[in-house]
């Protein structure tokens, strides 16, 4: 880098450069990884394009979804639901290496292709597969890379992606910028952005990249995929009705209670992070950052003091409902309707409620 | 079989409070531990030594403090510990890290090569999992994320076969040494350290590296010179604009509670309604 270039903006803390170089101001456009495996795309993917939209347009640029696979997976349907969901063109590379997820060979797809087409945001969703992929992208091309993101957008001074996490164990928040370097790259936990509106009129373009990837050159083999039994499967980020205790349940068998409600309203039962810790449910069933990110039409929060990471894993749901003895507990700050009582004494009264009110709308629709 | 195990010194995050007026962590009084997510990378990699014989090198980088972390760690069973200290990496991010962590690796193979690279799948401050994969990049290590089981290492072979976890199912992979795994938590039980071996790792030395021990060759890639991601600000999460509409319950009000929040529910969300009682009568 030369010194002896015109007056710059006044550099970051330690000297360190916080302005965009001249030759990395031609990266434009935002990027989505559209996560799939064995024919089926993450709606994850789908959260995210809801979520460039909005960056590509603030931003005045393209939107592209990024498909990578094998030959015989149905990327070109993947594509259709890209453009459905808002993206404007996809990249699409097709190979038999590409065929189930690899680091190697998919680090070295999506480092070329955005070598090749520089766009200036890449998101992928943090998921085990997105978070393998994004590390190791970010690293190959030495660039910024954020982690769980909670909110997304532009910094109208700089143009740059301004990306909001929690951190200290989510505690609190803080609002990342990659300054000096492009690409841009986020990930974004499962329902933490909401899933965009279809439509199904709008098209897009498909461009077609070859890869030139030979099996002999990857040296990590998928060997075989073994599917989870269904009855494992506990599907907290996607119900609609969650029934989660805390700690101010206090003995793991009045969580009986969070389950009776849960029964009731044909909804899943959640926990905090001591009470998953502690064993009275299954580690699956934790929400919070550490745990799902759920975004039901109704939570119900009984005993949870609402700590912020455990609040940034539940706040995107329609309503919230809390029991809590404590008049000033954090949970009455975000939730809409609460209840200021023993969980103990409130959970069984609410159960009745809810169960009356249901069974006599029922009846009055039957 | 040499396998180098990396742990970071965390602040328990369950026990940090934050100031309720001007946001920011108050940090007295709150206990260092080992990344509890390390500690399924330490136990996995000493069950390897169990079983093939070999080394564990631990490698922390941190302030001279992270040491009890790493003496915590010798005692489980641990053969070396390097801790890399130096002011100079202060303020790294994860490309920084992985950077600084890559080059004392490197540094480690010199005296012996390692085969295997051992990580926790993500430390409980950053929550980030970037640490790992930037490591086996920057070392062309093959790179084994988020392992819920190692079915085999084959040290003659140069192979190792391990399960994975992916969504809705768990990947079989095989792959050739070196490599890198982060492992899943939940994975495998951690050994007890007896007294004697506690008595016996504050005795054992821990190797103390500043930035020129630990090879870092390019200076302008450590610390927060090295780090592309800049904080822009730190704050507490913002109010809701709604104010919460509050019940009280004691013994004599708590169905009028229940029943009130019930209508508010339904009276906000009417599809919920509909779609609820549809399920009740199914």
């Amino acid at each position: 880098m030369s010194e002896d270039t015109a007056p710059k903006r006044p550099a970051g803390r330690a000297g360190r450069n916080t302005e965009l170089p001249e030759h990395l101001k031609s990266f434009k456009g935002v990027w989505v990884f559209v996560e799939h495996d064995r024919g089926r795309a993450h709606t994850v993917s789908w959260e995210l394009i809801g979520e460039g939209r909005k960056l590509a347009d603030s931003l005045g640029v393209p939107l592209a979804g990024v498909l990578l696979g094998g030959p015989g997976e149905p990327l070109d349907a993947f594509a259709a639901d890209a453009f459905a969901y808002g993206a404007d063109h996809c990249y699409v590379v097709r190979d038999p290496v590409l065929a189930g997820y690899r680091n190697d060979p998919f680090t070295r797809v999506l480092t070329g292709l955005v070598q090749r087409y520089q766009p200036e945001i890449v998101l992928l969703g943090a998921t085990t597969m997105g978070r393998d992929l994004a590390g190791s992208v970010a690293t190959t091309l030495q660039t910024g890379l954020t982690a769980d993101c909670t909110e997304l957008k532009i910094d109208g001074a700089t143009r740059a992606l301004a990306a909001t996490r929690p951190t200290f164990g989510g505690s609190l928040l803080c609002t990342i910028m990659t300054l000096a370097v492009r690409p841009q790259m986020a990930t974004v936990r499962p329902r933490v952005m909401r899933m965009p509106a279809r439509d199904d009129a709008r098209r897009g373009e498909i461009v077609d990249v070859s890869s030139r990837l030979a099996e002999d050159d990857v040296v990590t083999k998928l060997l075989d995929f073994i599917p989870d039994a269904a009855t494992d499967a506990i599907n907290l980020a996607y119900a609609d009705v969650i029934v989660a205790g805390g700690k101010g349940l206090r003995h793991a068998e009045n969580f009986r209670l969070v389950r009776e409600l849960a029964r009731v309203l044909g909804g899943e039962v959640g926990a905090t992070r001591p009470v998953a810790q502690a064993g009275w449910v299954e580690a699956e069933r934790q929400v919070g950052q550490t745990g799902k990110t759920v975004r039901p039409r109704l939570y119900i929060a009984a005993g949870i003091s609402g700590a912020v990471q455990h609040r940034v894993g539940m706040e995107g749901a329609d309503v919230i409902v809390a029991i809590n003895s404590d008049p000033n507990a954090p949970i009455f700050g975000f939730a809409h309707y609460g209840i200021v009582g023993d969980a103990l004494r409130v959970l069984p009264a609410l159960t009745e409620a809810f169960r009356d009110h249901l069974a006599q709308r029922a009846r009055r629709a039957a | 079989m040499h396998v180098v195990v990396c742990i970071k010194q965390v602040p328990d995050s369950a026990q940090i409070r934050v100031h309720p007026v001007t946001n920011t962590i108050m940090r007295q009084g709150v206990p260092a531990i080992v990344n509890p997510y390390d500690l399924f990378a330490l136990e996995e990699a000493l069950r390897l030594k169990d079983r093939l014989g070999g080394k564990v090198t631990l490698l922390c980088m941190g302030p001279p403090q992270a040491e009890d972390a790493l003496r915590k760690c010798l005692s489980f069973g641990a053969d070396d510990a390097v801790l890399v200290t130096d002011r100079a990496f202060a303020g790294a991010d994860t490309l920084a890290t992985s950077y600084a962590l890559s080059c004392a690796i490197r540094a480690i193979g010199r005296s012996l090569p390692v085969d295997l690279v051992f990580t926790g799948k993500q430390t409980i401050d950053g929550d980030t999992a970037q640490v790992g994969p930037g490591i086996a990049k920057r070392l062309g290590l093959q790179l084994l994320t988020y392992v819920s089981r190692i079915a085999d290492v084959d040290p003659a072979g140069r192979s190792i076969r391990v399960e994975r976890r992916a969504e809705g199912g768990v990947q079989v992979l095989q792959t050739t040494l070196p490599a890198l795994v982060t492992m899943l938590e939940n994975t495998n039980e951690m050994r007890f350290a007896s007294l004697e071996d506690m008595v016996e790792s504050a005795r054992r030395p821990v190797h103390k590296w500043n930035k020129d021990a630990a090879g870092i060759d390019d200076p302008a890639k450590i610390g927060l010179k090295g780090s592309p991601t800049v904080v822009s600000k730190v704050f507490g999460p913002p109010p809701r604009a709604e104010r919460c509409e509050l019940e009280t319950a004691d013994e004599a009000s708590v169905n009028d509670a229940a029943l009130a929040v019930v209508a508010k529910v339904f009276a906000r969300a009417p599809l919920l309604e509909r779609d609820l009682a549809a399920r009740a009568l199914a």
